[in-house]
């Protein structure tokens, strides 16, 4: 059976289409993600799935019930974590634990050894009985985690789960969800706009781009699809009579140019180089820097939608930046 | 149908934030102490138009005071929905498997209960300054009245935070709505000199129905017959919780 299924779902607010005609499954038991930069629909597809919006049209089923017309038991089934924190600093750590058990109709010597077992799983035993206004961030996110899973859930949706973490406490909420989703047997839906992050924890991926997913599959066939390393040029003159002569050559697989940035794909990067120089010199083009890599999901998402995802996410403030102010004056 | 332990859960919530948050609580019966005070004292050997021989002005400003930490506290209480939408809380509680009324019920059961507590502190205060009860059932009978009074206005109180983004709006509320409702309830001063169409809008104010039945359950003097309150009241407390939940349900920021 598949954790979920959707089809055609789309989600528009006043006329801006936020999540476009997507179609997915998630199996049972696998850790996936939607990887797009903020603003291309990640965060309105995740509301969608757990009924907290409506969709415009489309279908999606999880856990085996429809969002639309079985909320109750979805909501049963399904575990969230949220994009910015949704805990009530009044309260102790464990008193947010135990709100969120009665919430969900637990028995009160069920839940007691529960979120004890959840609290183990976070590391937060000890803090337990802190205010959570003196929580530090890390903490919040980690009780978060832990409170999604009280109710045991089949399916656990995590909102940008290290959005605004230190580097040290990231790993911290890498490794909990790998442990989730491996000893746990909870299938785990992540949005996140962190290339690594997707790449270190999903077993599939959906690059996700102005509402629309434009590549799915597991991360390496993702990165095999751009056939090679990446190696890339710095030219700060006019490019291009370099360009045409490059595409001459035949171990070239792709060519893409980027501001005074040319990259280019290919295999064997490293024998490449020196080639490539000797080549720039005889055309007298002189070449600031070198690099090479090997593919990330960054130059994946880079080769689908033409610009990196920081790009895309400047765009997408100026389109709402826009979008707002044609609201607001009309 | 509803769905108890939610509303014990929600309600369990609301006192240990009222129990932690203290200064909240003195500020919210700080106003109608200084009113009651400063007013009482200060206007109590005046002649007060439309008041009755027997009745000196204290007493018949106590009930007025406590319908008026009422009506704060209560307003308070459902527009306080806002700050767990500030601060994210409403997303947990809208995600759980609860129907809405369930939800707004448990909120009105904890805002009604500290509203409570404020009212009879108020109470209690005013024996100090020489107020006296008539007897336990009119005891029971005021807290009747404040627990209709309550809800009413916690429920109204929802309503507002439906349409509202964040806390920004509460002074205009406050300037509206709260102190429209304050003054023109009676609690205060007599209505009956009042022009008749200040009268004819002070007809339509729940408030108005909440003071006069506290002032005949607590000092035996009142407007309207205490039936007749108590019926009117009951009639704006279940529109209310009923216009909460629907446009609490109905509302579009979470």
């Amino acid at each position: 059976m598949n954790a979920i299924e959707i089809e055609g779902l789309t989600k528009k607010f006043n006329g801006f289409t936020a999540v476009d005609n997507i179609s997915f499954f998630v199996e049972e038991g696998e850790l996936f993600g939607l990887l797009g930069p903020n603003g291309a629909g990640k965060t309105t597809t995740i509301n969608m799935l757990s009924t907290i919006l409506a969709p415009t049209s489309g279908k999606a089923v999880v856990a085996g019930f429809n969002v639309l017309k079985n909320r109750n038991d979805v909501r049963r089934s399904i575990g969230i974590v949220f994009q910015e924190p949704a805990l009530d600093g009044k309260l102790s750590g464990k008193e947010n634990l135990e709100f969120h058990a009665m919430m969900y109709g637990m028995k009160k010597d069920e839940f007691k050894k529960r979120i004890n077992e959840v609290l183990e799983l976070v590391e937060l035993t000890d803090k337990a009985g802190l205010l959570v206004e003196k929580y530090s961030g890390g903490m919040k996110r980690r009780l978060e985690i832990a409170r999604g899973l009280i109710h045991r859930p089949k399916v656990l949706f995590l909102d940008e789960p290290t959005l605004g973490l230190d580097t040290q406490t990231r790993r911290h909420v890498w490794d909990y969800i790998k442990k989730l989703n491996k000893e746990g047997n909870v299938t785990i839906i992540l949005t996140t706009h962190y290339m690594d992050e997707a790449d270190y924890l999903c077993d599939r991926i959906a690059i996700i781009d102005k509402g629309k997913i434009v590549a799915l599959d597991k991360p390496k066939q993702l990165k095999d699809l751009l056939g090679g390393d990446i190696v890339s040029l710095e030219v700060n003159q006019d490019c291009k009579a370099f360009i045409l002569e490059l595409n001459k050559l035949k171990w070239i697989k792709a060519l893409k140019q980027h501001n005074c940035f040319i990259d280019l794909t290919l295999e064997k990067g490293e024998k490449r180089i020196p080639e490539l120089i000797a080549f720039a010199q005889k055309l007298s083009v002189k070449i600031d820097s070198v690099s090479l890599r090997k593919p990330s999901l960054e130059d994946v998402f880079l080769h689908f939608t033409g610009k990196t995802i920081r790009e895309e996410e400047a765009g997408i403030k100026e389109r709402n930046k826009q979008f707002v102010h044609g609201r607001m004056r009309a | 149908m509803i769905n108890l332990k939610a509303v014990y859960v929600l309600w369990l919530r609301e006192m240990k934030r009222f129990m932690r948050a203290k200064s909240r609580s003195i500020g919210l019966i700080a106003m109608p102490l200084f009113f009651l005070v400063f007013l009482g004292f200060g206007l109590n050997n005046m002649p007060i138009p439309g008041l009755s021989k027997e009745v000196d002005y204290i007493t018949f400003l106590v009930p007025g005071i406590i319908g008026m930490s009422m009506l704060f506290s209560s307003m308070f209480a459902g527009i306080s929905v806002l700050w767990d939408r500030e601060f994210g809380f409403l997303k947990e509680i809208m995600i759980a498997p609860v129907n809405r009324v369930s939800i707004v019920i448990g909120r009105i059961a904890g805002g009604t209960t500290t509203a409570l507590i404020q009212g009879i502190m108020v109470l209690v205060i005013s024996f100090f300054i020489g107020f006296n009860l008539i007897s336990i059932l009119s005891f029971l009978l005021a807290v009747l009245f404040m627990i209709l009074i309550a809800v009413t206005f916690i429920g109204l109180g929802l309503i507002f935070a439906s349409k509202m983004r964040d806390m920004q709006g509460f002074s205009l509320i406050m300037n509206f709505v709260i102190f429209p409702l304050f003054f023109l309830s009676g609690a205060l001063f007599p209505l009956e000199n009042l022009p008749l169409w200040v009268r004819y809008i002070s007809f339509i104010d729940p408030l108005t129905y909440g003071v006069d039945g506290l002032r005949g359950a607590l000092i035996g003097v009142s407007v309207f017959p205490l039936a007749f309150n108590l019926i009117v009241l009951l009639g704006f407390s279940l529109l209310m919780v009923l216009l909460g939940t629907y446009f609490f349900e109905k509302s579009e920021y979470i």
